[in-house]
Parts: C-alpha cells; sequence; structure tokens
C-alpha cells in the first residue's frame, strides 16, 4: 500500500524523468569521442583484417603452392583457384580469385595458409567503380603484396609468439 | 483613410510581416543546427561541423538539397489535397506569430482576444497533417495522420485548461497585457503560482508540435515516417519548417505565459526584446533536452497522461488559483479588472 503511494507520487513528480534529464544534461558537457575520420583515424592492430593480398619469397617466387586450404575453409565461398604443374614440376596457381562482395573478412584463408601466402593487409579505403573489378585477379593480389611487403612482414613479426 | 495613406499602411504591414517571417525562418534553420549539436553533444558526438565554420553552413546545404531534390506525387493520391496540405500546416505556424508581443510595443497586431487567435491557429495546424495523410492514400500515413489528430485533440484541452489558469491571474486575453500582468521581479513570473499549469502546459506543448517522446505520429519503427512518408524535396521541407516554427511558437508562448516576457530577471538590467529571445531560446533547448533523453511514449500511455493526469491536475489547480484570487492573495491573486 504504501509502495503504492510511494510509487505513484514518484512518477507524479516526475522524479525520474528528472533523473534521466541529468543524466543526458551531464553527458552534454562530457568529453567528445568523434574521430574527425579524413583528418584523424583510430589506431590499427597488426592483426587488422583488411584488403587481401598475396606475397613472394625474398627470391621472387611466388609462396602460394595451390594447396586449396584456403578455398576449402573459405566460409563465403569467396576464393576460387585453378593451378596447373610448372615447367620445373612444381605446382603453382594459374588462377587466384577473390570475390570482395562475397568476402567476409574473417581471415580464415590467412589463418589457414601452410605458407603464409595469402593475408590480409591493413588497407581499408578502397572502392570499384565498375563492374568486376571487385574480382581480385592473381596479378591484382600479388601487386599489392609487392607494394606493401615491408608493412606485411612487420605485422607478421610482431603477431608471431602468439600463433 | 485616403488611397496612399491606406497603400502605405499595406506596405508598412507588410514590411512588419517580413520582419517577423524571415527571422523566422532563420532561427528555424538554425534551430535545426542547434538540435544536431546539442543531441550530438548529449550523445558525446560533436555533431556537424564540416559544412563552414563548426558547420554554422549546414542548415544551408540542406535546404538547397532539399529545393533541388524533385517533389513526387504519388499515383493514387489525392493530387489537389496532396500539394495543399503542407501549405496548410505552415500556415497557421506562421500566421500566429502575428499576435506575439516580442517587447512592450513591438507587436505586429495587439489583438485583444490574441491567446483565442493564437490557441484557435495553433490547432488549425493539425489539419495540414491529417490533410497529407489522407491524401498520401497509404496505410502508414494514413495510420500517421489519425494519431496525431487524436493525441492533438487529447492535449488541446489540457493545454486550453493551463492557459485558463494564465487568463484568470493575469485578467486578459491580450498577450502583451498577460506580461505587463507579471511585472515586478523574477518571483511575479506566473511560473512560480501557476507552476502545475506550467508544467502541463509545456509538456502538452511537446505533444501539440508532435515532438520527442511523443512523436508517435511519425514513429519510425512503426509506421515508417507516418503523415509525411509520400513527402520528398521542398514539400517535405515545409512540414519540417512547420514542426520547428510550432516549436518556437510554443517556446515563445511559454516565455510569454510564464516566464515574463520580455521583463528583465535582473533588477538593473532594463526589459527588453532580447529578454524574449533569451528565454524562448532557454525553452527550446528543454524540447532538443527531452529528444535526446526520453524513449518514445506508447500509444495508450499518451492518452492516459493526456485524458487521466494532465486535465485532472490544470482542473484541480484552476480551483486552487480561482479560491486565491477570491482570498485576494498577494503580489500574484490580485483581482484584475478585465
Amino acid at each position: 500500500m504504501t509502495g503504492n503511494v510511494k510509487s505513484y507520487f514518484k512518477s507524479f513528480l516526475l522524479l525520474e524523468l528528472l533523473k534521466g534529464m541529468s543524466l543526458t544534461g551531464r553527458y552534454f558537457f562530457a568529453k567528445k569521442f568523434t574521430v574527425q575520420y579524413p583528418d584523424e583515424k583510430t589506431p590499427q592492430s597488426p592483426r587488422f583484417r583488411g584488403l587481401h593480398a598475396l606475397r613472394r619469397y625474398p627470391n621472387g617466387e611466388e609462396r602460394c603452392i595451390a594447396c586449396k586450404l584456403c578455398e576449402a575453409v573459405c566460409p563465403a565461398l569467396a576464393i576460387t583457384i585453378e593451378s596447373e604443374e610448372r615447367a620445373d614440376n612444381t605446382r603453382r596457381t594459374t588462377r587466384y580469385d577473390i570475390d570482395l562482395f562475397k568476402c567476409i573478412f574473417c581471415g580464415f584463408c590467412e589463418e589457414a595458409c601452410p605458407v603464409d601466402s595469402i593475408v590480409e593487409t591493413r588497407i581499408f579505403e578502397y572502392h570499384f567503380e565498375k563492374r568486376g573489378e571487385q574480382i581480385m585477379t592473381k596479378d591484382k593480389l600479388l601487386a599489392i603484396g609487392d607494394k606493401f611487403e615491408d608493412q606485411i612482414a612487420a605485422d607478421r613479426a610482431v603477431d608471431a609468439p602468439f600463433r | 483613410m485616403g488611397f496612399l495613406e491606406g497603400l502605405w499602411l499595406l506596405i508598412w504591414t507588410v514590411i512588419k510581416v517580413m520582419l517577423i517571417i524571415v527571422p523566422l525562418l532563420l532561427s528555424v534553420a538554425y534551430l535545426t543546427y542547434a538540435e544536431r549539436k546539442v543531441i550530438g553533444a548529449i550523445q558525446v558526438r560533436k555533431g556537424p561541423n564540416r559544412v563552414g565554420y563548426a558547420g554554422l553552413l549546414q542548415p544551408i546545404a540542406d535546404v538547397f538539397k532539399l529545393l533541388t531534390k524533385e517533389v513526387l506525387v504519388p499515383t493514387n493520391s489525392h493530387r489537389f489535397l496532396f500539394v495543399i496540405a503542407p501549405i496548410l500546416s505552415l500556415a497557421p505556424a506562421f500566421a500566429a506569430w502575428a499576435v506575439i508581443p516580442f517587447s512592450d510595443t513591438m507587436v505586429l497586431a495587439d489583438v485583444n482576444a490574441g491567446l483565442l487567435y493564437v490557441l484557435a491557429l495553433t490547432s488549425l495546424g493539425v489539419y495540414g497533417v491529417i490533410i497529407a495523410g489522407w491524401a498520401s492514400n497509404s496505410k502508414y500515413a494514413f495510420l500517421g495522420a489519425m494519431r496525431s489528430a487524436a493525441q492533438i485533440v487529447a492535449y488541446e484541452i489540457a493545454m486550453g485548461f493551463a492557459l485558463v489558469g494564465v487568463v484568470m491571474v493575469g485578467g486578459s486575453l491580450n498577450l502583451g497585457d498577460i506580461v505587463r500582468a507579471q511585472e515586478g521581479n523574477l518571483f511575479h513570473w506566473f511560473w512560480l503560482p501557476l507552476f502545475p499549469l506550467f508544467i502541463v502546459y509545456f509538456i502538452s506543448g511537446v505533444a501539440e508540435t508532435n515532438r520527442a517522446p511523443f512523436d508517435v505520429a511519425e514513429g519510425e519503427s512503426e509506421i515508417v515516417a507516418g503523415f509525411h512518408v509520400d513527402y520528398s524535396g521542398m514539400a517535405f521541407a515545409l512540414f519540417f519548417l512547420a514542426e520547428y516554427a510550432n516549436m518556437i511558437m510554443i517556446a515563445a508562448l511559454a516565455v510569454i505565459m510564464f516566464l515574463g516576457g520580455w521583463l528583465s530577471p535582473i533588477p538593473f538590467i532594463p526589459d527588453g526584446i532580447g529578454w524574449f529571445f533569451a528565454k524562448t531560446g532557454f525553452m527550446l533547448l528543454f524540447f532538443l533536452w527531452f529528444r535526446a533523453t526520453f524513449p518514445r511514449y506508447r500509444y495508450d500511455q499518451i492518452m492516459r497522461l493526456g485524458w487521466k493526469v494532465f486535465i485532472p491536475v490544470t482542473i484541480v489547480w484552476l480551483t486552487v488559483v480561482a479560491a486565491a484570487i477570491l482570498l485576494e492573495i498577494e503580489p500574484w491573486f490580485a483581482l484584475r479588472a478585465a
């Protein structure tokens, strides 16, 4: 009975509403969290999973041996691989396509790769202007790998003790 | 009165109307900016700050965007009503400003029944909403319009009763005289003797303008955007303008009725139009603050609050006020000859 009366007056005098307003009123003066994106950027982890790349060994030989583990593990079926035997009797890919519209950037391909060939880089600002541009071909992937090899290698080195 | 004098009166009136409408449109534009900034700050964001210094040109950019967009008229809509609805909701929102006294001498039309005029025009705005919902020939728009109509009718009554208290204490329907009746200091203003009516009036005002937390007429989650779901471009912008003009109107009326209009709260600083604007801005801040704080009311709760809480509260307080006036409790409740 007294509880009822108490709660009646509590709601009649708008006490809870005033409490809520004092809370939001305090946040009005709080320090703002906004990151002014193109000018400021949030820090990135070395494990950041952005655009893919295919790496090479220091001697210029591509790492990928067409084992197709990445293709098998890919939950979004974004990877398509075709391979054949090269003149020096090693197996290499003739086609390595990643459809970025299908890709969910889970990083499983990277985890599955026995030779650290397919990796995900820190690149996340990119766009497509024509149809079909979202298919990352082997050439494109290798080009990204060549361009950012230093960064990729450094990130792998930092993460190595935890693998 | 000769022809020239009549012509001059006409021109002078048009100039005065422009002097009210143009700053009003500008303040509507910058109220949207203030809203985004205030809500941003409360949500620990910065709000718009890219267009111009600190984002000050953002409203201008928004206006240009809306102006250049196509006004779509749905195939199955009632074309005439569809086009006229935004105008019907905007015109009363602007016309009501005719009787608002900005300072002791600055008022476009010093009407004796100013309060009645304001109440009549603010209620007319709902026709724009209902017609928009009807003419769109869409379920969502229609539901939004019906909700808005029921809500405005419910809160109009509580609001009217709250203002009856002001009229009883102020002894006049003229808005200027109501302010003059509050002369004295901060505690002579009507917010103190009529505190429950002040609260009821302001909350009803929020409900009247269909603002959060009473914005079920828009109800994004259930009925998309309510009555203006089929409007685009400038037609949509007119509804937007009307909503914000009404907000400023409610805030200005609250200032006139309860917060002493142009009167200065500090004894040695003179009264003036600046106080009116400062107080109106202060009341507008509450609209934005409410929107950033409260979740939307459920529809039956809105109806319950309007009919079962506000109307009884106002009636009880009206009897208290009436008794106080008969007992002539100074300084507020003197018997004023009308």
